[in-house]
């Protein structure tokens, strides 16, 4: 057994002191129980410890070191020295721009991951003549050319519990012209024919599991696109802080963000085709649709103009967060539907920059 | 054999003592009767696992509630633990049964008492309900009350609840999905964070004033236009500088008739040389706001109604400054802050 004679106090110079009581403790166990052979084995292993962390050969890494206390040490040594360097870096680039003035380059835009989205082939194009061609002859052109005026059919789930009817309540209260009616055990592809009779465009569905809403079907009636969302985050009128007043029955208006790719345009004109074309102004209320990383948001405000530079806006109405699960073309079939997307989920969450809508 | 207390006069003592005293002590022939059948009770009630201890709760598969005691023998009829409906204690016995949906009679005898494996008699009963009814009147023919009546009842009972799993099996199924809990924990910290990245008040905010700017209010809002004003910014130097010192002049003379004329002819001079200065940069501007130039002015007359002479000069003002067509633009931010 080869033993190098290296004396173990330089190696303790060079670590801190708990290490130094906690190297003098095991020298001194192995001296006190053991043999000498084990003795010998275990200063080795202290020197070579020491060695590696002393010598530091390229392919060192702490994760190499067994002793889990000095392992630990040594990480945390290794975090110290690199913020410090970040820290140094930061002052000097800070002093740099101060000693340029009006000639420092630019600041550098931080990384996002909005700004590191993997780009979407789909992404909409606001000239492409196909997807203007499209989207004047899908299910929604009736609606964008003012041929038909929106009428919302709201429903549950079975046995809806007070906090899904009051969403529920406050929901139509929100769109105007809809209309809230109790489920009792109907089947949908039931009620989908007396909807459509009845000249309704839209049927929202809101499920509920264990006295919450969390999911929303949103089906657009002469067999327009069927969507089927996640529901989370649901707040109603009492629980929003700092809110105003309830909303009035003038129209509000529609704000759609971040709609980019050609689900997120479908979905898009799907939520506009769920409010009429002509919102009041007067009312000064906007339903905001902000869509998020796959998150759609949902916020009901209502907002006044300061001066030309300034809005205030009040939070009023129940804001929720969808996420979408699938869309469907027809009418609602769970079993025979052709579906659009799915969302499925090792395919599409496995990367963190890429998203759907 | 069913238990029968012993006469009254053996359950009490002489002195009028406790019963058992009695027993132990005298034992009589009638009461040895009793004695005898007590034990075999036991022996049917109480299982190899008692010690003869008479409980409550019987030993043979039961469980017990508050108010009853269950049988968990598959083959009783009524379901709870008595001795008339005790398969193990009833050497005759009869039961329904169902598997998958058909119906089966099940007859115990004491013949076949000996051989366990044949012991239970198995007939198969037809799907029709009255059909059936008669097999089991056949069958049981002879055998005592109780269990005819029991035996046609349980039959009903499981007729009536196939039928309803048959309906139900045609009305809409509930689909439980299962969840995640870590992909859902997953989403729901993604969704916080998506929160605060999309800064939602912001980019609402930001969204209205576009709006604003594009003009899709129309003339509801009577902001100045800030593209109006830089565009004019140069004009307005020499226009500004005059009318401040009427505004000066104004606030002081604010209730001479004469004084505000002379402002207004002024004001309008000045407002004529801007529109001939306007008209030529923006025309496009003039075609869209002409439609909305009346109604801008019946809006301001509805406001100079109401208000009192300063504002009604200001309305004066601000409608002469309409037939310059502008979409929103009343007056240069510079004179509204004045005022």
């Amino acid at each position: 057994m080869d033993f190098t004679e290296v004396p173990v106090t330089s190696e303790r110079k060079s670590k801190k002191k708990k290490n130094k009581r906690a190297g003098n403790k095991r020298v001194s166990e192995a001296e006190n129980g053991e043999s000498v052979g084990v003795e010998k084995k275990s200063e080795e292993k202290i020197m070579e410890n020491g060695e590696s962390s002393a010598a530091f050969p390229p392919t060192f890494s702490v994760s190499e070191i067994k002793n889990k206390q000095r392992r630990h040490l040594m990480f945390m040594k290794l975090k110290q020295e690199k913020r410090k360097q970040k820290l140094q870096l930061r002052k000097k680039k800070k002093k740099e721009r101060a000693a340029l003035g009006d000639k420092a380059p630019p600041k550098e835009v931080p990384k996002t991951i909005e700004n590191q989205r993997v780009f979407d082939e789909t992404t909409v194009d606001l000239e492409d003549e196909e997807i203007a061609f499209d989207e004047g002859t899908d299910e929604f052109s009736a609606y964008f050319n003012r041929l038909t005026n929106p009428q919302v059919l709201i429903t549950t789930s079975d046995r809806p519990r007070g906090k899904t009817v009051r969403f529920c309540e406050q929901l139509a209260s929100v769109i105007p012209n809809a209309h809230v009616y109790y489920r009792r055990g109907l089947a949908l592809k039931k009620i989908i024919p007396q909807c459509v009779a009845r000249n309704f465009t839209y049927l929202m569905v809101i499920n509920e599991d264990r006295l919450v809403p969390n999911g929303l079907v949103l089906c657009h009636l002469p067999d327009g696109p069927t969507a089927h969302f996640k529901v989370s985050s649901v707040r109603l009128r009492k629980e929003i802080k700092r809110r105003g007043k309830d909303p009035t029955e003038h129209s509000p208006e529609v704000i759609l963000n971040n709609f980019s790719t050609r689900l997120g345009h479908t979905i898009a004109r799907l939520f506009a085709a769920l409010f009429p074309q002509d919102p009041n102004f007067v009312g000064r209320q906007v339903a905001t649709f902000h869509n998020q990383r796959d998150f759609i948001f949902f916020r009901f405000h209502r907002y006044i103009f300061k001066n030309e530079k300034k809005v205030g806006i009040q939070e009023l109405g129940p804001r929720f967060t969808l996420k979408l699960r699938s869309l469907q073309k027809g009418t609602f079939d769970s079993k025979y539907g052709e579906y659009e997307w799915v969302l499925k989920r090792h395919e599409m969450d496995a990367c963190r920059r890429k998203f759907q809508l | 054999m069913q238990g029968r207390l012993p006469p009254r006069h053996i359950r009490l003592n002489k002195d009028g003592g406790p019963r058992f005293v009695h027993v132990f002590l005298k034992p009589c022939k009638t009461f040895l009767s009793y004695f005898i059948s007590l034990s075999l009770r036991k022996i049917h009630q109480t299982f190899p696992f008692s010690e003869g201890k008479r409980d409550r709760k019987r030993k043979c598969s039961t469980t017990t509630t508050k108010s009853q005691n269950f049988c968990r023998n598959e083959f009783n009829i009524t379901g709870l633990c008595n001795r008339s409906s005790c398969p193990l204690s009833n050497s005759q016995y009869a039961t329904i049964r169902e598997e998958k949906g058909q119906c089966f009679l099940y007859m115990k005898v004491i013949e076949r008492a000996a051989f366990p494996a044949r012991m239970w008699e198995k007939v198969k009963l037809s799907k029709n309900y009255e059909k059936a009814l008669e097999q089991i009147d056949q069958n049981l023919i002879y055998w005592p009350r109780f269990i005819r009546h029991k035996c046609k009842q349980r039959f009903t009972k499981i007729t009536q609840y196939l039928i309803r799993m048959r309906k139900l099996v045609l009305k809409r199924q509930r689909k439980l999905v299962p969840l995640s809990r870590k992909v859902e924990s997953r989403e729901k910290r993604k969704e916080e964070k998506a929160l605060i990245a999309a800064q939602l008040d912001n980019a609402i905010e930001k969204e209205l004033l576009e709006r604003l700017k594009q003009g899709t209010y129309g003339d509801i809002y009577n902001f100045p236009v800030h593209a109006f004003d830089k565009a004019l910014e140069q004009q307005d130097h020499e226009s500004e500088s005059e009318s401040e010192e009427e505004e000066a002049e104004e606030e002081v003379e604010q209730r001479e008739f004469v004084a505000e004329d002379e402002v207004e002819e002024s004001d309008l001079s000045d407002f004529e040389d801007m529109n001939k200065l306007k008209t030529s940069s923006d025309e496009e501007e003039q075609e869209s706001s002409e439609g909305e130039e009346q109604q801008e002015e019946s809006s301001d007359e509805e406001e100079a109604g109401a208000s009192t002479s300063k504002s009604a000069a200001r309305g004066r003002k601000r409608r002469a400054f309409v037939e310059i067509e502008y979409e929103r633009e009343v007056e240069p931010v510079s004179k509204s802050r004045d005022f």
